[in-house]
């Protein structure tokens, strides 16, 4: 029984062909399949998470851009509004947004019973409940700016509630307003009919990317505005102190640093700063910029300041990256007919690098855009509801909120009609990336070299 | 005169000094450019440097250091015992440059003439009221030592102003001087203008350094006040954490430090897998238009806003594990956990833990993959038995700066993990971090003198460091792993 190991000669299997498949060899296959499915597995749910990430935040952000409002005639009654009939502004102004209301609600009901709508119970002051608390406030800035509409009768177009805005969007329902003190279900109701007769419509607010933000009980008025502007300023002046900072840090790196103890620090440095996490750096800001140096918070320029030394790790690496794409070719060929060092640098790599950093930049800049958390410690989350000035009249020192940020703060309201507004900013937000990194694509594709 | 004007001086100094010093030189070249040492741009931008960079750097040094002095001297109108009051004094501070500034405005609107102001009496007048009554609203009542500092700040602010002008025009001339005196057709411009921008360059990537010190600088020395307030061993080894702004607070830092760790924990558990098995497929197994579309695609989910993630977190992620685990499972009914903050925190990390583990899978030699399937073995024995051993330190690598960011992340958490700080095992039970209490502790709060606001410095010298030391770990293995094949 021993002769076939002590021979050393291996017995003989049974004869078959390698083309069929053995017990091992199909276990072995299987589990290489198997391998197979788990990379394609991970690579699925990741995409497969995105795209449900973005698809509900299109679906409950989309909605954002229109807006339900009312239409009807209103009377600008002289006796309500310039009881002495002067028409001196100061007297004007007098009157409060009180006044406007119930001359709003007024009209309302009146046009109501013109047309003949059942008001169906509703109360007097819960048909007005349905007009937006802007409405009045927008009337007022219209009439004191044109005082000459006393006494005239204007076809006016104001934003209904935000109640009423969710009912036509599905999101306020019978049931819900049963539950809710700020909305009835006999109003919803009222509401239908409204809609019927035509004086309650949907359609594009323009609003959403133009007004400021709004306080919490009128969701329907809040917009974009102030943030899109603080996003805006913030961008031209990270850009502005990032780019030339950026370009020479490393162009001193690439190019010139020669190999010490120091300039190793500052390698290391770089890489470290760029890990650091981005709230470290509010922190900073808080400390340095608002306390040392009593620069004012909320102000654009001291948010750029901090998203500046954030990114500046992120576009020195970038632009180091494309400087050392450079063959060293061209700097042997410019150094060999005499240029200087710095010539070579200035004339020959810096040019052929550029798109390189500029598609860096950029990419940096859109991380910039996004961030959200140093902002909020350097107090962009404030409740600002004024523009900032325009840059030459001391703008970038003006308070403003960013488009992230405002996505944050809306977020956090309780009501919901602010959830689907901070969809509505992400898409925004989401757009302006899109065409940053859009830009950043083409940039390459057009202008890179391959050596 | 105004900052505004002195920079557009300097700019247009700078610009004579080019013109002038290149004309110069051509001239004493007798107009042949063959004769001068440089070309001429660079006697040119000899005279600009000389002209506008030394005065550049005086007003910025002046910008600096004069706000500095004039507090000095204000302090003499205080009592001492405020003086010593650091916080106290940052508010006195601010009121009497409010007031100075409301008098500035005051007097451009026309509504007060110097000698006006000079008879400013807080006794007799109402400083408030006269103020808003010209469209400038301050906060408090003024106190007469408050309006005497304003004047004197005012004064002060005037003497400098017209010092800070002086010595502006007098470095911008001489340096003007200077370039005009040396330019010649043998003078060296090309190698001074050099050496000249070989510093600003240093300069620049110096800015790195100094954030960094910027950094541990401000957190280390609020965190240090804050250990005056609050002894240390109870905030590194504090099992409650209950601030209250009326004090008598407990600031311990292991509940925030165990939701970060649990967070981050669940956070890798979901990134690990999922960025590793799709790191692989795409390096070894798809072919090269399908990896061209997959990668950019998985990259996406980097390029995205955190807050983007969060606002996910909180809508669809938190109500979804609650309804369909925690509620049937009887873990709790919170939207908000750990799970969820983990999970979507997880998400997030994929692409930052796919592409570094795809350049490292990509680096391991093609020989040894080679011999392997010489062998016999099949890809994904291969890949186990060959690649990934040989590619693990570098993996390791990516796992630990993924775990990094993981541990520094705020938005997610913010809005998914809840704001109750709680030391417990369930991972549907909301619970916090360090992050969101830097935050919730610091927002909209900048008088820095109670524990309640020092502690957000504490904490985030805590983050800064463990998030420090992972990276340096991190970047040590990763480099090793580079020089092993390399």
């Amino acid at each position: 029984m021993t002769d076939a190991i002590a021979t050393g000669i291996p017995a003989a299997g049974p004869r078959r062909s390698i083309l069929i498949e053995d017990a091992l060899t199909r276990k072995r296959n299987r589990s290489e399949r198997r391998f197979k499915m788990y990379g394609l597995g991970a690579i699925t749910i990741s995409l497969l998470v995105l795209f449900v990430m973005l698809f509900t935040i299109f679906r409950d952000g989309y909605t954002a851009f229109f807006q339900a409002s009312l239409t009807f005639p209103v009377t600008l009654d002289a006796e309500a509004l310039d009881e002495n009939g002067n028409r001196d502004p100061a007297e004007l102004a007098g009157v409060t947004t009180i006044g406007y209301g119930n001359l709003l609600r007024a009209a309302l009901i009146q046009h109501l019973n013109a047309e003949g709508i059942d008001l169906g119970g509703v109360s007097e002051a819960d048909v007005g409940a349905l007009i937006s608390r802007d409405g009045p406030a927008q009337l007022r800035d219209q009439v004191l700016a044109d005082p000459d509409l006393i006494g005239q009768t204007i076809e006016l177009q104001t934003l209904a509630t935000s109640r009423l805005d969710g009912y036509l969007k599905g999101r306020v329902t019978m049931e819900t307003a049963l539950l809710d003190s700020n909305i009835s279900p006999e109003q919803l109701q009222l509401a239908d009919r409204l809609s019927e007769a035509g004086i309650m419509t949907t359609a594009f607010n323009p609003g959403f990317l133009t007004l400021p933000d709004a306080s919490d009980q009128r969701p329907e008025a809040a917009g974009l505005g102030v943030a899109i502007i603080g996003s805006l300023y913030m961008m031209f002046l990270v850009l502005i102190m990032t780019l030339p900072i950026g370009v020479a840090a490393s162009i001193y790196l690439e190019e010139f640093a020669p190999k010490n103890w120091f300039t190793d620090i500052i390698e290391v440095n770089i890489s470290n700063l760029a890990a650091v996490p981005s709230i470290v750096f509010g922190i900073l800001g808080l400390a340095l910029f608002i306390n040392f140096a009593g620069m004012p918070a909320s102000s654009t320029l001291v948010g750029a300041l901090v998203l500046t030394l954030m990114t500046l790790p992120t576009i020195i690496i970038a632009t180091r990256a494309s400087l050392r794409a450079v063959p060293p070719s061209i700097r042997d060929a410019a150094l060999g007919v005499g240029a200087s060092k710095m010539q070579t640098v200035f004339h020959h790599v810096l040019p052929l690098a550029m798109p390189g950093i500029l598609t860096g930049t950029i990419l940096g800049l859109a991380t910039a855009l996004g961030e959200t958390a140093p902002l909020l410690l350097i107090g962009m989350v404030a409740f600002v509801n004024s523009y900032p000035a325009p840059p030459l009249d001391g703008g970038f020192l003006d308070p403003a909120t960013a488009l992230p940020v405002q996505v944050y703060s809306w977020a956090s309201r309780s009501d919901p009609a602010f959830l689907e507004r901070s969809s509505g900013a992400i898409i925004v937000l989401l757009a302006f990336l899109v065409v940053m990194n859009a830009v950043a694509i083409i940039l390459r594709r057009r202008f890179e070299r391959r050596w | 005169m105004s900052v505004l004007f002195l920079s557009a001086f300097i700019a247009v100094i700078g610009a004579a000094g080019y013109v002038i010093c290149r004309q110069r030189a051509m001239a004493s070249a007798d107009g042949n450019i063959r004769n001068l040492h440089s070309l001429p741009s660079y006697y040119g931008w000899h005279g600009a440097i000389m002209a506008a960079v030394p005065a550049m750097f005086g007003l910025a040094i002046w910008l600096l250091v004069q706000p500095m002095l004039i507090e000095r001297q204000l302090q003499n109108y205080f009592p001492a015992a405020e003086v010593e009051n650091p916080a106290a004094m940052t508010l006195l501070m601010g009121d009497v440059r409010r007031v100075a500034g409301g008098i500035d405005v005051a007097v451009a609107r026309g509504a007060l003439t110097e000698a006006e102001v000079a008879a400013l009496d807080s006794g007799r007048s109402d400083i408030r009221a006269e103020l808003s009554s010209v469209g400038v609203a301050l906060g408090s009542q003024v106190t007469p030592q408050v309006l005497a500092a304003a004047k004197d700040y005012r004064a002060s602010a005037a003497t400098g102003a017209i010092g800070r002008s002086i010595l502006v025009f007098v470095l911008a001339l001489a340096g003007f001087a200077y370039a005009v005196r040396a330019t010649h057709k043998d003078f060296r411009a090309r190698n001074r203008v050099e050496r000249v921008t070989l510093g600003l360059l240093m300069l620049a990537s110096i800015i790195a350094i100094m954030t960094t010190v910027g950094i541990v600088a401000s957190l280390l020395s609020e965190s240090l006040r804050f250990f005056t307030f609050y002894p240390v061993g109870d905030f590194f080894f504090g099992l409650t954490w209950s601030p209250n702004f009326r004090g008598n607070s407990q600031l311990g830092l292991l509940p925030l430090l165990w939701g970060t760790l649990y967070i981050s924990f669940i956070a890798m558990l979901v990134a690990v897998p999922l960025g590793v098995f799709a790191a692989i497929y795409l390096a070894e197994y798809a072919s090269p238009r399908a990896r061209s579309v997959l990668k950019p695609l998985i990259e996406i989910i980097a390029g995205i806003p955190t807050v983007v993630f969060g606002l996910f977190a909180l809508v669809t992620v938190g109500p979804f594990l609650r309804d369909y685990f925690a509620q049937p499972l009887g873990l709790g009914n919170s939207g908000s956990s750990v799970m969820t903050a983990g999970i979507v925190i997880g998400i997030l990390n994929i692409p930052f833990i796919s592409s570094l583990s795809d350049d490292i899978i990509n680096a391991v030699p093609q020989s040894m993959r080679d011999g392997s399937l010489g062998l016999g073995a099949t890809k994904s024995e291969t890949i186990r038995q060959v690649v990934l051993p040989a590619a693990l330190p570098g993996i390791v690598g990516a796992i630990l700066m993924a775990t990094s960011r993981a541990i520094g992340e705020t938005m997610i958490v913010t809005l998914g993990a809840g704001a109750a700080a709680r030391l417990d095992l369930n991972p549907f039970e909301a619970m916090t971090t360090i992050t969101v209490k830097i935050v919730s502790q610091l927002t909209g709060d900048t008088e820095f003198n109670s524990p309640e606001t020092l502690v957000a410095f504490a904490l985030g010298l805590t983050l800064f460091a463990f998030t420090l030391v992972l990276n340096i770990v991190a970047l040590l293995i990763v480099r090793r792993y580079r020089e092993q094949y390399e």
